[in-house]
């Protein structure tokens, strides 16, 4: 954990000095890269997924963010992972496996390093939802400016660094301008227009996706832990009332029929 | 069923009759009560919202059992419920889709009532009971609404709230009374709670009994608006009428199947039905320092609440929103038709009905929109069309070329 973030760290700076190039764009971009409607597309029903994305919250978010809400064991007998493995791997030094999942970081060394106590995550993809926390999580992009040096796309001056560059790379945006009319004004607006590597990650593209999605997941999943049951029983449920229904209009039209 | 003499018979059924009038209860209102045998898919919504309301009742005793009112505490509970409850989930979504079913169920039932001119005498007092139940129901679904103290149920309170504040002279005294504090706060959330649970469902239940008991005795209006108990048959009993049981009863299994089906398609698979029964908003904590953006009461009282946004002055939009909600009581004196079904009214209503739905429909969508100078534009328009249902009615109501009522029922199996 706190060596990738050293590394991320690391990278962060090389991008920085490296920032000036990238930011004036060889040729444009074919078209613009249309992020406000990507999807995370993640299915809460692959347990597999859910392990994977669970190992990354555990790996790279859980050191500053918690899920007060969410039972290490919980997870674990929802996820099927035996409970050796847990304790060996998952759980941090010294919480139980009925524990619920508290971030190392401290609150006010948040506030004093961040700006803000990292936001708690039980409930992100109901709140923020899970489209806008995999865009979230996708489109950190170099910004000297500010105190992190990157910034993002969805949360302008987000308080978050870019703590997934060790695997995604790091990027500049490349932003164009864009003449806007309001009440009868012009004015000329920066859009944003496509990404450009900086730094290469330690993933590809398409492995960085995927990683995003599993994690992604884990937080959908952790927002409700039991909307899979839910569904399941659902099914069953409304057969139920289908059958019910129909033998409840049989004995309608039985009754019904000395009715003129 | 229980006929006289088998009221009387020895055993357990003889015994308990002489001492509570059980059979004779069942035989005077369910057996020898005559209901119009023409009621068509309109006349599910009453029997519908009984149901709604016992589904809300035993879901609300359970979720009360582990909620903790408070302002640190109500949030945690109910994640509480959602996750460490046997099926809480459950609990917790039949009784938060329960609240938008109920309003479903509530406006279909009083849509009913004006296409069939189910209001006009004699049904005046059934139709105030059922407009006084709607009250209370806005009531308790606005405080309940504010009970997770999610950040959309801590602003929704403050909005609401203070639409009081408008009230020349005792305005900004009677906000700070019902708040119990100078802002939103613990002392809210507690007396908020205190009603939702207790003093309201008394207030319901009671008004669902005088509304049952008014039904009882002027009888059910019908689809045709005729009164089936002008022609009787020489056995005294009305010749368009049919036993409450079992007809009706076993016709409104059939309703509530039906009804339960969709419940539980909403339930179990899109409890929060695309961000409108409960909004993302709402699984944050109350933040006093964050306003959600934008802010919108729950769908059902969104229609209100683009009227109160599309008047520029506050004062005279609170007054416009209390206008359109109480006007709604008036309906039984504002009508001056002498025929009470759609079915024989002439086009001046149908087309004032037409205008009142669309506007309706359309207010509902526009108050759960940003404010922008186009949405606050067309909630104007289509407030005008909602006032000129209400307002114009004793009018066109009386200009209306009404088509001759037949004397019996029409009837089709």
């Amino acid at each position: 954990m706190n060596k990738s973030a050293l590394i991320a760290a690391a990278l962060l700076g090389a991008a920085c000095s490296l920032g000036v190039a990238a930011q004036e764009p060889a040729a444009p971009a074919a078209e613009t890269v249309p992020w406000e409607t990507w999807q995370a597309g993640n299915e809460v029903s692959n347990v597999a997924s859910l392990q994977r994305g669970f190992r990354n919250f555990m790996n790279y978010c859980a050191g500053c963010h918690s899920m007060k809400y969410v039972r290490y064991s919980r997870v674990a007998t929802d996820l099927k992972i035996p409970t050796g493995m847990l304790k060996a791997d998952l759980l941090p030094d010294g919480a139980a496996p009925a524990d619920y999942i508290h971030a190392s970081l401290q609150g006010q060394d948040g506030v004093a390093w961040f700006g803000k106590e990292p936001p708690d995550l039980s409930l992100i993809a109901r709140s923020l939802g899970v489209d806008k926390s995999y865009r979230f999580l996708k489109t950190f992009y170099l910004d000297p400016s500010r105190p992190t040096r990157t910034n993002n796309l969805v949360l302008d001056a987000a308080a978050m660094p870019a703590v997934l560059s060790d695997l995604e790379g790091v990027k500049a945006a490349v932003f164009r301008d864009v003449k806007v009319t309001v009440d009868g004004r012009t004015m000329t607006e920066k859009k944003f227009d496509h990404f450009v590597t900086v730094v290469p990650g330690r993933m590809s593209g398409p492995e960085f996706d995927a990683f995003l999605r599993d994690t992604v997941n884990f937080l959908d999943y952790a927002g409700e832990p039991a909307q899979v049951d839910r569904r399941s029983i659902g099914v069953w449920v409304v057969l139920f009332l289908l059958v019910f229904t129909w033998f409840a209009w049989l004995l309608k039209q039985e009754y019904w029929k000395d009715v003129h | 069923m229980a006929s006289n003499d088998a009221e009387y018979s020895p055993g357990f059924w003889g015994w308990l009759n002489k001492r509570l009038p059980v059979g004779k209860f069942m035989r005077e209102q369910l057996l020898e009560y005559y209901a119009p045998k023409n009621f068509n898919v309109w006349y599910f919504f009453g029997s519908l919202a009984l149901v709604v309301l016992v589904m809300q009742l035993f879901s609300g005793i359970f979720l009360t059992m582990f909620y903790k009112v408070g302002e640190t505490t109500s949030f945690d509970s109910v994640e509480f419920i959602m996750r460490e409850v046997n099926y809480g989930w459950l609990l917790r979504y039949l009784h938060s889709v329960g609240a938008s079913a109920f309003f479903v169920v509530i406006y279909l039932h009083m849509y009913r009532a004006l296409m069939y001119g189910s209001y006009k005498a004699p049904r005046e007092l059934l139709w105030l009971f059922g407009m006084f139940i709607y009250l209370a129901l806005m009531a308790e679904a606005f405080m309940g609404y504010v009970l997770p103290w999610g950040n959309m149920s801590y602003w929704a309170a403050q909005v609401i709230i203070n639409i009081f504040g408008t009230i020349p002279v005792i305005g900004p005294g009677l906000v700070e009374w019902i708040r119990g504090d100078y802002g939103v706060a613990d002392a809210t959330l507690n007396r908020f709670f205190s009603l939702h649970v207790v003093a309201i469902p008394l207030v319901l239940l009671l008004l669902v009994a005088l509304h049952l008991v008014a039904l009882r005795e002027v009888g059910s209006n019908n689809p045709d608006g005729i009164e089936i108990k002008a022609h009787r048959g020489a056995d005294g009993k009305p010749l368009d009428g049919i036993p409450f049981h079992p007809y009706y009863t076993v016709k409104d299994i059939v309703g509530i199947g039906l009804f339960l089906t969709l419940f539980a398609v909403v339930v179990f698979f899109v409890p929060t039905f695309g961000n409108l029964f409960l909004e993302e908003a709402n699984f944050e904590p109350a933040n006093p320092l964050s306003t959600p953006e934008p802010i919108a009461p729950a769908w059902y009282f969104t229609p209100f609440y683009a009227i109160l946004r599309a008047i520029p002055n506050q004062r005279l939009g609170a007054l416009l929103l209390l206008i359109a909600v109480m006007a709604f009581f008036f309906l039984p004196w504002l009508d001056r038709s002498p025929v009470r079904s759609i079915r024989y009214r002439g086009w001046w209503f149908r087309g004032f009905l037409a205008v009142f739905t669309i506007s309706f429909g359309a207010l509902m969508w526009l108050g759960l929109k940003p404010v922008t100078v186009a949405y606050v534009n067309a909630a104007r328009v289509f407030s005008v069309g909602y006032f000129a249902f209400f307002l114009l009615m004793p009018w066109y109501s009386r200009w209306d070329r009404v088509k001759p009522v037949p004397d019996r029922v029409r009837f089709h199996e």
